[in-house]
């Protein structure tokens, strides 16, 4: 195979597993909308605030990096919970604004929490040797340990959280509740609660997504609104309502990233958001929509 | 909302007691346009930050409260007036007050093809999406490098800032140095574009396409069905906004005199405020910014010094206003004493009958 054209394999095969990163970040945002529409603006931030709770942990508490995560995901689910039994429980309705400007607080208040606490500093979750390893994938193309493991992360997280869906029977209540509220609420299922599980399942993907972020890259607490958008976009161009949509619309806003970068550097983020852009204006529901709304 | 079945014009006269509010917003607006005249400049400089943040957070609940479309992405329109400002100054030469206006025409002219992509999201979605919108503009603006300085920005200098129309005349009749001078000029400028906000968005409310506004925002099927373009009156007021905060943009610009990417198109600084200041103080009323931006100007006096606590104390208490109190400070206030200072709502009168009124919800 000629160099050049390896370079750009190389590119989009960095491109995919960026994927994979953005598609976790994007799941709990996927998986609150389509089960309560609501969207959750805070989500980035509180990716962040999980990558604090594991470097907390495994930094003042001298954990290891892998019990703090192990620990970070029920501390996260547990805070998903509480967060949405006994404050967004209570935005939802017809007005889409409380949702919106209460989460958008929540977002103002961690981000300026985590600045008081951790300072500005930019931290990195210390894994050990992991961060060195590298799989040789053959023609001189390596991918790291981390990017690899982070694909593999949010494929086993769709797959499990499908499997929740739709062979459990919180999974069905999970989907009565998405599907007609009212008649759920009829036969029975605490709506409240239900709710209260989705936003812990999020919190905990989050958790999940923020060990992935901090073992491969750089975080500060002012990083969480990038993470929101990425996710957004993934999800849009992923098609509402659709979990393996979503990675597959991480996977397009991970190559037209790593494409941009091969381009020129300084396009890294820009082409993400033009490709974003395209898919909004030649396919505005995405490529696997689901939901209609 | 209630609407009259047939009349047209829609139903609206003068409401009692308009003289009066007439007479007394014309006394505190006369009193502001003299006061550089005993004024210090600090005073006149943290009358500058209300008046613009004031404006902004006018056309933003023009937007969120009137329109339905909660935008966090008017940082978009900040940075476009303001570069526009200074890609006019700078390039080509122009007036920095006419930099103003310039800033207005592009940051509305690139509010149309930005409203084509956005308005495809709906509700919720809407929101990023213009956040997505304000950061393609900031990262493509940080691509103009030797006009514009890239990613760290340019400034303008005293050579342009000083030349500005009507400085001498100020200097002079003031008795003042350049430097107040221009402290005066931008402080006149400000207070002209918040009375030229709140004119434009009063009447706008109050115009048929007010009415047709409101009745999107009531009921969106019902509007439509009763022959409301919802698109384009949806459109209009996009535009509209993104006019006036392109202004406001430039002029914060102006006084700065230095601009940067990462500044210019900050989500904390141009929309996270600007909510706050919307939400605390009641959102979806005239009156209700005016109050938020007394409280946030309050608040900066009190928290100036905790920086990052300021932005949690601000968080907190916009999140806790919308969940106790959905209607803001002034809701409260209106709906005790029954006071609207810039009323907007129509009351439908049915001739033969005792006045009907209706509230909106």
């Amino acid at each position: 195979m000629p160099a050049a054209l390896l370079v750009w394999l190389d590119t989009v095969i960095q491109g995919i597993l960026l994927g994979g990163l953005y598609a976790l970040y994007a799941t709990g945002l996927s998986l609150i909308f389509g089960i309560m529409r609501l969207v959750n603006l805070a989500h980035g931030d509180l990716i962040i605030a999980a990558a604090f709770l594991i470097l907390a942990l495994a930094q003042f508490a001298g954990v290891d990096t892998l019990l703090a995560f192990a620990i970070a995901v029920p501390v996260m689910f547990a805070l998903g919970y509480l967060l949405q039994r006994y404050l967004l429980n209570r935005t939802l309705g017809e007005d889409i604004l409380p949702p919106l400007l209460v989460t958008f607080g929540l977002s103002i208040v961690i981000q300026n929490g985590l600045l008081e606490g951790f300072s500005a500093d930019t931290r990195r979750l210390p894994i050990g040797s992991l961060a060195g390893i590298s799989v040789p994938l053959g023609g001189g193309i390596a991918v790291g340990i981390m990017p690899l493991l982070s694909l593999a992360a949010a494929i086993v997280v769709i797959l499990g959280l499908n499997q929740l869906f739709y062979r459990t029977r919180l999974g069905r209540a999970l989907r009565a509740t998405s599907d007609d509220t009212g008649t759920a609420q009829l036969m029975g299922i605490n709506n409240q609660n239900i709710y209260a599980i989705a936003m812990g399942l999020a919190l905990a993907v989050c958790a999940v997504a923020a060990f992935f972020l901090g073992s491969r890259s750089t975080f500060d607490p002012t990083t969480g609104p990038a993470r929101l958008i990425y996710a957004f976009e993934a999800v849009i161009v992923g098609g509402l309502g659709s979990l393996w949509g979503t990675l597959a619309g991480g996977f397009v806003i991970g190559v037209a990233q790593t494409v941009g970068a091969r381009i020129n550097p300084e396009w890294q983020i820009l082409s993400g958001h033009v490709a974003f852009l395209v898919v909004l204006i030649l396919r505005p529901r995405g490529f696997f929509p689901r939901a209609f709304d | 909302m209630t609407v009259a079945s047939s009349a047209s014009p829609p139903p609206f006269t003068a409401t009692h007691g308009m003289a009066i509010r007439f007479t007394a917003f014309a006394l505190v607006a006369a009193a502001l346009l003299f006061l550089p005249i005993f004024a210090g400049r600090a005073l006149l400089q943290n009358l500058f930050f209300v008046f613009t943040m004031l404006s902004l957070a006018q056309y933003w609940n023009l937007l969120a409260g009137y329109a339905g479309l909660v935008s966090v992405g008017q940082q978009a329109f900040v940075g476009l007036g303001a570069y526009a400002l200074f890609a006019a100054a700078l390039i080509a030469g122009l007036d920095p007050l006419l930099g103003i206006l310039i800033g207005g025409v592009v940051a509305a002219i690139l509010a149309l093809p930005t409203a084509l992509v956005v308005f495809r999201l709906r509700g919720a979605y809407f929101a990023i999406g213009t956040w997505v919108a304000a950061e393609v503009f900031r990262l493509v603006l940080a691509q103009f490098k030797t006009t514009l300085g890239g990613g760290t920005g340019t400034s303008l200098g005293p050579d342009i800032t000083n030349q500005m129309f009507g400085l001498k005349w100020i200097a002079a009749t003031f008795d003042v140095r350049t430097p107040a001078a221009r402290d005066i000029a931008v402080y006149w400028l400000a207070l002209a574009l918040l009375l030229g906000t709140m004119a434009l968005v009063y009447l706008l409310l109050r115009s048929r396409r007010g009415l047709a506004l409101a009745a999107i925002r009531d009921s969106e099927a019902a509007a439509v069905s009763l022959g409301v373009d919802s698109f384009r009156t949806r459109l209009a007021i996009y535009v509209i906004a993104a006019f006036g905060t392109g202004m406001v943009g430039a002029l914060i610009y102006l006084q700065k005199a230095r601009v940067s990417p990462d500044a210019a198109f900050s989500v904390t600084d141009w929309t996270a405020y600007v909510i706050f200041i919307v939400v605390i103080g009641g959102i979806g009323t005239i009156e209700g910014p005016i109050v938020g931006a007394i409280v946030l100007y309050f608040l900066q006096d009190y928290l100036a010094h905790f920086g990052t606590w300021y932005l949690i104390t601000l968080g907190t208490l916009a999140a806790a206003v919308m969940l106790v109190a959905p209607k803001g400070l002034w809701g409260l206030f209106a709906q005790r004493f029954d006071v609207h200072v810039f009323p907007v709502r129509r009351h439908l009168t049915i001739s033969g009958t005792e006045e009907f009124e209706s509230k909106p919800d």
